[in-house]
């Protein structure tokens, strides 16, 4: 290991610095322009932090060190024990992987070395539209793009306010726009009930909209105005031949049992007046179908932890529908957020190193994906694989599935584990204790994250690569 | 350690050395000259091989957002060729678009020892070079791409002095440690966010007051005035449209004596003859072309099979997007500054339209006369994946094989190209000029795609096969910096290769205005928009390499 790995060099940190364009990795936002002090150890967001912001940066910095079997041990033992679980192991499971760029690349490493599986924390979510993805592809923008352009934008199911606490600010309701003559005003629609709405205001803010309907039929809704968007006249359809299009649109045809409400199947429609959908009546689909065709840039936004019901891929099939389908003849893009705790990295080297965005097993050698089979929460509850390495550094929230399996964990200090791992590693967490990088919900941009020198705890990748390096 | 590599027949254009006999001598990573006189530690008895530097791919789409987008696509591409790990090298997955560090071991394989990434968006700057770190053997560098990016689009249609511009554009290369400029549709990735479907060479913007013309043109004079070697990289409009061939000779026009390379020109060589309203405009190009010697170009010929488009030219892969096999594709309008379009595509022999493609293409390596101004590429993975050079090559090379070809395809389509009249049958010498010493010439690379004295000692040796194809598929030695790294067409030592870069000069005044622009408009502050040294090289990446730039002009 490096001298950096050992946080070489904190022993001559300042007491107290002032750091000005810290990127937060605390959400796949990566906001860049937070002020933060320190002193000592203790981190302050002065400038442009949201709560989450606040609470990721100045989160108590507990005590940590390396463990092996609930017993400190120095960080060369911990990577000894640890190394010779991994040689024993004949299937482990890389999970968590919430890292950055190097942390992941480590992780692949050793994935690849030690003929393991990979997969992310949180790929449950970034799936629903990995799916999509992969099936129908999509039209997309990224952040600034929005921000500069929409002037319609249409929230789905999501509330992104409360998962990434500045969107509305940073993006929505900016006080300047490239193209003032063009969207000077911005339409702002939720669809979904109890979706907190609040942070829509201000002058760039034309009219705010909602649709309210329980949030798991967001895709009803969507199909209504999808199928309205390509003419077709929802009275004269039979429930079966759902408007929703669902049927066509899906693979799975047991789903659709699923997903047809009762109470719906119960009503006769009667005109587009009084016919609701979930809860939204058809008038109002018709009146947002009329603003999403005379929109000039449309964004469809959601965030696919959001999207928290069974199925959800099927959701973001079909915004990626009427985004196509609104493209015929204006503009209109997708626009995902969520992508926290390093997700949307772990999907981008991922695909660059292996051309698949995780789940990938490397039990014969050969990366082999497969978005169902190794899911690494999937194979822990089905007993597969024979040792369990996790990676969290960002969230103390990101915790491994239950298991009876040998465990090592790469852990932010403070990580909520619920039971004593047979090797515990505290970790840095990036854009704190040492520099890295992060790629953004989008897709697109990637961030450097600052050192700002918070604690001398070793990199995740440099661990990973010495545990690599002791195999 | 002083190797010598005696008796091979040696091709080295750059050095005007045409299958000569000859002995080559290493040490220290670089070529020394005969008369060096220190003891020769190692030997290769290299008979009857073929010598030349290591192939430099000057278009190659290996780096960078979309095409692991187009990666994350195409899983089932992946699948036929998944690759296990060795004790030397890692997993990964090949085919179409294979993942960083099969791209950086097939191309070694294949003889490659540089690759250059074309579209680097500003914006993805950073993900791209750390793609191209991932990729190891080769040497690598991005060409940085503007002209629909809101900023330039702003600075030129409102008439701001000219040396801001270059200030501006100077000053991008650097953000995004690139070593060329390319433009992609000029203006037309910007028009098609403001809900423009097709922009013409000299058609107004949709917004600004300007044209892809005014583009062309600003950017070639800044990039020439920056004292960059490499002449703006053009990925001109229309492209794939039938009759597209008018604007790409307009394009050369425009240019008016200033240096520009057009990029995958066989997709903008299209006429509309025929009961199909599509024919070939190849030999109307390579006239105009042999005509002006300020204009080079790489061709981006089609072979058939499966692969996937990826371009930042979202304009018209949304418009091709109908044609994705499989059905499925991805358009984005990114950042304010560019966008890009992923189209998954096979092409078929027996069809019209993708047999005429074929003819075009070649047609355009044999009609143009100076091999110094035509660079082999296929556009990878847009007209083929790289693995197919090998068999490109092979029809260059072999008038006999190139007509057992032309019996499978479409026959219909070669009527409406010159192909089947054209004799022409590239020299080894040819290629070399076309894989080595033309695209180190025209990007700047002082000591790469030759064997002179003080080269990087990056060596490809063949067998010298009748059959060409095989050949180049399976070179017998290759050597990176004096290392041997491949035998017998399979990895025997993994390097890092570096990233070469232009650095023209610039006011860092320009940093006012731009911070300003940021801050009002981005999502991302200036200062971390520009990407350090240290992120490219850090964790044992490589080396950046500084290529010369001229004095800055007015
Ligand atoms: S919105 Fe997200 S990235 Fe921005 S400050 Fe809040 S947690 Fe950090
Ligand atoms: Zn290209």
């Amino acid at each position: 290991m490096t001298a950096r790995d050992e946080g070489a060099g904190l022993g001559e940190r300042p007491t107290s610095e002032l750091y000005e364009n810290v990127t937060c990795p605390f959400c796949g936002l990566l906001c860049d322009d937070l002020e933060i002090s320190r002193t000592g150890s203790t981190l302050k967001v002065l400038k442009n932090g949201c709560g989450r912001a606040h609470g990721g940066f100045e989160r108590t910095l507990h005590d940590a060190q390396p463990m092996v079997k609930g017993k400190a041990v120095e960080l060369s033992q911990a990577i000894e024990a640890a190394a010779g679980l991994i040689k024993k192991a004949q299937l482990p499971l890389f999970g968590g992987i919430a890292t950055d760029v190097d942390g992941v690349r480590a992780a692949l490493s050793i994935a690849d070395r030690s003929c393991g599986v990979i997969d992310h924390a949180l790929s449950e979510g970034q799936f629903r539209n990995l799916k999509v993805l992969q099936s129908n592809g999509w039209i997309m923008s990224t952040l600034t793009e929005a921000r500069n352009r929409a002037d319609l934008f249409i929230i789905v199911g999501t509330d992104a306010h409360k998962l990434h606490g500045r969107f509305f600010e940073r993006i929505v309701c900016t006080p300047e726009s490239m193209f003032e003559d063009m969207s000077s005003k911005r339409t702002v629609v939720f669809i979904g009930e109890g979706l907190d709405t609040s942070a829509a205001m201000g002058p760039r803010i034309d009219e705010v909209i909602t649709l309210p309907c329980k949030l798991d039929k967001v895709g009803e809704v969507l199909a209504a105005l999808r199928a309205r968007l390509r003419g077709t006249d929802l009275k004269a359809l039979e429930p079966a031949n759902d408007a929703t299009g669902m049927v066509s649109g899906s693979k799975r045809t047991g789903f659709l049992s699923n997903l047809l409400p009762k109470q719906r199947t119960a009503k006769t429609p009667s005109s587009p007046r009084t016919q609701t959908i979930d809860g939204v009546s058809l008038a109002d689909i018709d009146a947002l179908a009329e603003r999403c065709k005379n929109a000039r840039y449309g964004v469809m936004v959601w965030a696919p932890p959001g999207l928290n019901f069974p199925n959800a891929d099927l959701t973001v099939q079909i915004i990626s529908d009427v985004v196509k389908n609104l493209n015929v003849t204006t503009r209109f893009a997708g626009l995902s957020l969520g992508g926290n705790d390093g997700v949307v990295s772990g999907a981008a080297v991922g695909g660059w190193q292996t051309g698949y965005p995780l789940r990938v097993s490397y039990a014969t050698g050969k990366p082999e994906y497969d978005s169902y089979r190794y899911s690494i929460g999937r194979m822990l509850a089905e007993k597969e694989g024979d040792l369990l390495l996790w990676i969290a550094t960002f969230s103390p929230d990101i915790v491994p599935p239950e298991t009876n399996l040998p465990t090592i964990v790469l852990g932010t200090p403070g990580l909520k584990l619920k039971k004593t791992p047979d090797v515990f590693i505290p970790v840095g967490t990036p854009g704190m204790d040492h520099a890295g990088i992060l790629v953004r919900c989008d897709n697109v941009v990637s961030l450097p994250l600052k050192n700002l020198n918070r604690a001398p705890l070793p990199r995740a990748a440099d661990v990973l690569a010495a545990l690599e390096a002791a195999l | 350690m002083l190797i010598k590599l005696s008796g091979g027949k040696v091709y080295d254009p750059a050095n005007s050395v045409n299958g000569e006999v000859r002995d080559v001598y290493v040490d220290g990573g670089k070529i020394v000259s005969p008369d060096y006189g220190a003891r020769v530690d190692k030997e290769y008895d290299l008979k009857g091989r073929v010598i030349m530097a290591g192939a430099i791919d000057p278009h190659t789409h290996i780096g960078g957002g979309k095409v692991t987008i187009a990666r994350t696509l195409m899983p089932e591409d992946h699948q036929m060729d998944e690759v296990a790990h060795t004790e030397l090298t890692r997993a990964g997955t090949g085919h179409a678009l294979p993942s960083t560090m099969i791209t950086g071991y097939r191309y070694a394989e294949m003889g490659y020892t540089a690759g250059f990434e074309p579209a680097v968006l500003p914006a993805n700057a950073r993900q791209a070079h750390m793609e191209l770190g991932d990729t190891p053997m080769i040497d690598k560098g991005g060409f940085v791409m503007l002209g629909s990016d809101d900023f330039i689009l702003r600075l030129i249609s409102e008439k701001k002095d000219f040396e801001l511009i270059k200030d501006y554009v100077a000053w991008t290369m650097r953000a995004a440690q690139a070593i060329a400029v390319k433009i992609v549709n000029p203006g037309g990735i910007s028009a098609f966010k403001f809900n423009q479907r097709k922009l013409d060479l000299d058609e107004r913007h949709p917004y600004y007051d300007l044209t892809p013309r005014d583009i062309v043109v600003t950017l070639a004079r800044a990039l020439i005035e920056l004292g960059v070697t490499h002449p703006v990289h053009v990925h001109g409009c229309n492209l794939g449209i039938p009759g597209n061939v008018e604007s790409t000779l307009a394009t050369i026009r425009a240019a008016d004596g200033l240096p520009l390379h057009l990029t995958h020109i066989q997709f903008h060589s299209y006429g509309t003859e025929g009961d199909r309203h599509f024919s070939s405009g190849a030999a109307r190009i390579a006239e105009l072309l042999n005509k002006n010697p300020n204009v080079s170009i790489d061709v981006g010929q089609v072979l058939f099979g499966q692969t996937c488009t990826a371009s930042g030219d979202s304009m018209r892969l949304y418009a091709g997007a109908k044609h994705a096999d499989p059905k499925r594709w991805v358009v984005m309008d990114i950042e304010c500054d560019a966008g890009c379009g992923i189209v998954p595509f096979r092409y078929r022999d027996k069809s019209f339209v993708h047999a005429l493609q074929w003819a075009i293409g070649l047609e355009t390596f044999l009609l143009c006369e100076d091999p110094w101004r035509i660079f082999l590429t296929t556009d990878h993975p847009n007209g083929a994946p790289f693995f197919c050079y090998p068999h490109l090559i092979r029809l260059l090379m072999d008038r006999g094989f190139r007509q057992d070809m032309m019996q499978k395809v479409n026959p219909d389509a070669l009527k409406y190209s010159s192909l089947p009249t054209l004799n022409r049958e590239y020299s080894l010498y040819e290629i070399a000029i076309l894989t080595r010493a033309g695209p180190a010439r025209s990007l700047g690379l002082k000591d790469r795609g030759h064997l002179g004295p003080g080269a990087s000692a990056d060596i490809t040796v063949y067998f010298d096969k009748a059959d060409r194809e095989a050949m180049f598929t399976k070179p017998e030695l290759v050597f990176k910096n004096g290392e041997l790294i491949v035998r017998d067409g399979k990895v025997i030592k993994v390097v890092q290769g570096a990233t070469h870069v232009s650095r023209p000069e610039y006011d860092k005044a320009i940093e006012k205005p731009l911070k300003e622009y940021f801050d009002r408009y981005h999502t991302m502050r200036m200062e971390n928009f520009k990407l350090s040294d240290d992120e490219i090289i850090e964790g044992g990446r490589g080396e950046i390499v500084v290529q010369p730039t001229k004095a800055r002009t007015q």
